[in-house]
């Protein structure tokens, strides 16, 4: 399988190569090969199980908390193999965050919620924290609804909140690139609309990589998309191209509605 | 014509739905007397237990709870010393107890390779599974002697000069003493500790520990900050269970605490139970204030029991009332 389109002319933050994965004995991924853009939006699309997830997965490394997952080839960040047993995983995930598809806040209080991860690895004041907090809890749009209750439980919030807490948790370690597994897909359509908005915003900040099921989200919010199917990258490309010029009769199936 | 039919079988329907019913209250009155079989049970000990106590409570009033005195000569009872050897033993066998458990609980809910977690689950099980008396012959005959001669001894050199502590280890290093019998219960509710703690760290979802690690974090600070606030309620059940277990227990305790009904300030004095004291004085016991004093402890243990359920409830409630889980 040849090597995918690279964005042309963009800072790449991270370089995918000859990334195969494996669950058991199952093969998981094949032969993956792209270019994540600094400081755009990356969307993964494709049918269940055909892979996107467990792509995502391999940039956090988040397969290495089950035995019997593993990941064959390389991905470049900042000119490091992160599949490296040498590299340190965690800090590997406090500068490649994570959100996930259902919201996940810590049994804590929002504001534990956000100073938890930052105190991880930052020493700080009462009054930095404060600070840090707001600006958090400020990117993620939420600052406004939860000011006067930061001392309640994350759990208290509604589900769009919740998501957006995690959103706010995941910046708030500042990363540099932001992972977001289908973050959407619990959520009715006004808290989708706000995330939206919310990762268009993000992105003169951070990278972001998405995965969605939802092909109008990746065309909405995405500079570009990779379509997989089956383990494999079918098509990667910019996504106006994806979307009205695809390369592959796969990809056209698939975005025209035909299978999946 | 179809009339006939379709009210014969309105009927049957109605037959049927009767015959339901009478089921249903049927299964609700027999599982209800099964239930309230519960609750007699237990009035009926605690009611058995007051009258058959009741010449040695007359005698010896509230007193009898902090008398430090067992002579059967001089018919002169008090429950100090085995309410002492019973909290002091029960407690440090927790402290010895609830962080090894934890230990456990972690490794194997956390970072346990795959292959090892079930032999390790099943040898903790069967840990549990081994009669008491069976940890007391072990703890009087292997663990008493060995602990006399090769643990006793430097603790004792280590611990004996250190002031307000070095009391407690002092004395003459017989193997058998409360400290003996700390340790022999801490292995006997290890299991149960950390079988509970075990189940209870499952049940976090994969999903909230994925996050905690998204940011960054390492094994212990996803245990410290999101599987135990998690699962805080189940913890404290589970060491409380832990502590039921040792209060009550009899036949290890009895081997190896020394059966000596007084108090002394060290921890390597034997001392008594009162589990350990009613096994021990039953059978000899004569009829008169003797059997109603040993009626009393089991009715103060009885009540001390009650506390400790009473407290875990309301650590729970408690723990569940704040931040709002």
């Amino acid at each position: 399988m040849p090597v995918q389109a690279m964005p042309a002319g963009e800072n790449v933050a991270l370089q995918v190569r000859n990334l195969d994965f494996f669950y058991g004995d199952f093969k998981g991924l094949s032969n993956v090969n792209l270019d994540i853009a600094h400081k755009k939006v990356t969307a993964f699309i494709g049918p269940s199980g055909c892979g996107k997830s467990t792509l995502l997965r391999t940039f956090n490394r988040m397969y290495d908390l089950y035995p019997g997952q593993r990941a064959e080839g390389q991905i470049l960040f900042h000119g490091k193999n992160l599949l490296d047993k040498s590299q340190d995983v965690n800090l590997v995930r406090a500068r490649i965050g994570m959100v996930f598809q259902k919201p996940t806040p810590f049994p804590m209080t929002i504001y534990e919620n956000i100073a938890f991860g930052v105190r991880l690895y930052e020493r700080m004041s009462k009054s930095a924290m404060d600070d840090r907090v707001e600006w958090a809890l400020n990117k993620a749009a939420l600052w406004g609804e939860v000011k006067d209750k930061l001392l309640q439980s994350g759990l208290s919030l509604s589900g769009g909140q919740q998501q957006r807490l995690c959103i706010a948790r995941a910046v708030a370690v500042k990363p540099e690139i932001v992972l977001l597994d289908e973050p959407t897909s619990a959520l009715d359509p006004i808290s989708t609309a706000k995330i939206e908005e919310l990762i268009n915003e993000l992105k003169s900040d951070y990278t972001i990589a998405i995965v969605t099921h939802n092909m109008q989200q990746a065309a909405r919010i995405s500079d570009y998309t990779a379509f997989m199917y089956l383990g494999e990258l079918i098509e990667f490309n910019e996504t106006g191209t994806i979307f009205m010029r695809p390369g592959k009769k796969q990809t056209e199936d698939y975005i025209t509605g035909r299978f999946g | 014509m179809s009339e006939p039919s379709a009210t014969a079988g309105i009927d049957l329907h109605a037959k049927q739905v009767r015959k339901f019913r009478l089921q249903d209250r049927f299964f609700h009155h027999s599982t209800q007397v099964f239930a309230f079989v519960v609750l007699a049970a237990l009035v009926g000990i605690l009611v058995s237990l007051s009258i058959e106590a009741w010449p040695s409570l007359k005698a010896f009033g509230p007193s009898f709870l902090w008398t430090n005195v067992w002579s059967v000569p001089d018919d002169k009872f008090g429950a100090l010393a085995a309410i002492y050897g019973t909290v002091t033993t029960s407690v440090l066998a927790l402290l010895i107890a609830v962080p090894v458990s934890f230990g456990i609980a972690l490794f194997l809910t956390e970072t346990c390779p795959l292959w090892l977690r079930r032999p390790l689950g099943t040898a903790i099980e069967l840990l549990a599974g081994i009669p008491s008396i069976v940890y007391g012959i072990w703890g009087l005959f292997v663990f008493a002697p060995l602990f006399a001669d090769h643990i006793q001894p430097p603790l004792q050199a280590l611990l004996g000069d250190v002031p307000i502590i070095g009391g407690w280890f002092s004395g003459p290093p017989i193997g058998v003493g409360i400290l003996t019998a700390s340790i022999v219960l801490a292995l006997m509710v290890i299991p149960f500790i950390a079988s509970v703690m075990r189940d209870v760290f499952e049940t976090v979802p994969h999903v909230l520990k994925e996050s905690a690690y998204g940011i960054g974090c390492t094994n212990w600070e996803v245990v410290r900050n999101v599987v135990l606030p998690y699962t805080r309620v189940g913890v404290i059940g589970g060491i409380m269970l832990g502590l039921g277990r040792a209060l009550g227990e009899t036949m290890a305790v009895t081997f190896v605490i020394g059966n000596a009904n007084r108090i002394n300030g060290s921890l390597f004095a034997p001392g008594t139970s009162i589990a350990s004291t009613l096994a021990n004085e039953f059978g000899e016991a004569t009829p008169g204030l003797h059997i109603a004093s040993l009626f009393a402890l089991g009715l103060v243990l009885f009540i001390i029991t009650f506390i400790v359920l009473a407290i875990s409830r309301w650590l729970i409630s408690r723990s569940m009332g704040s931040e709002g889980l």
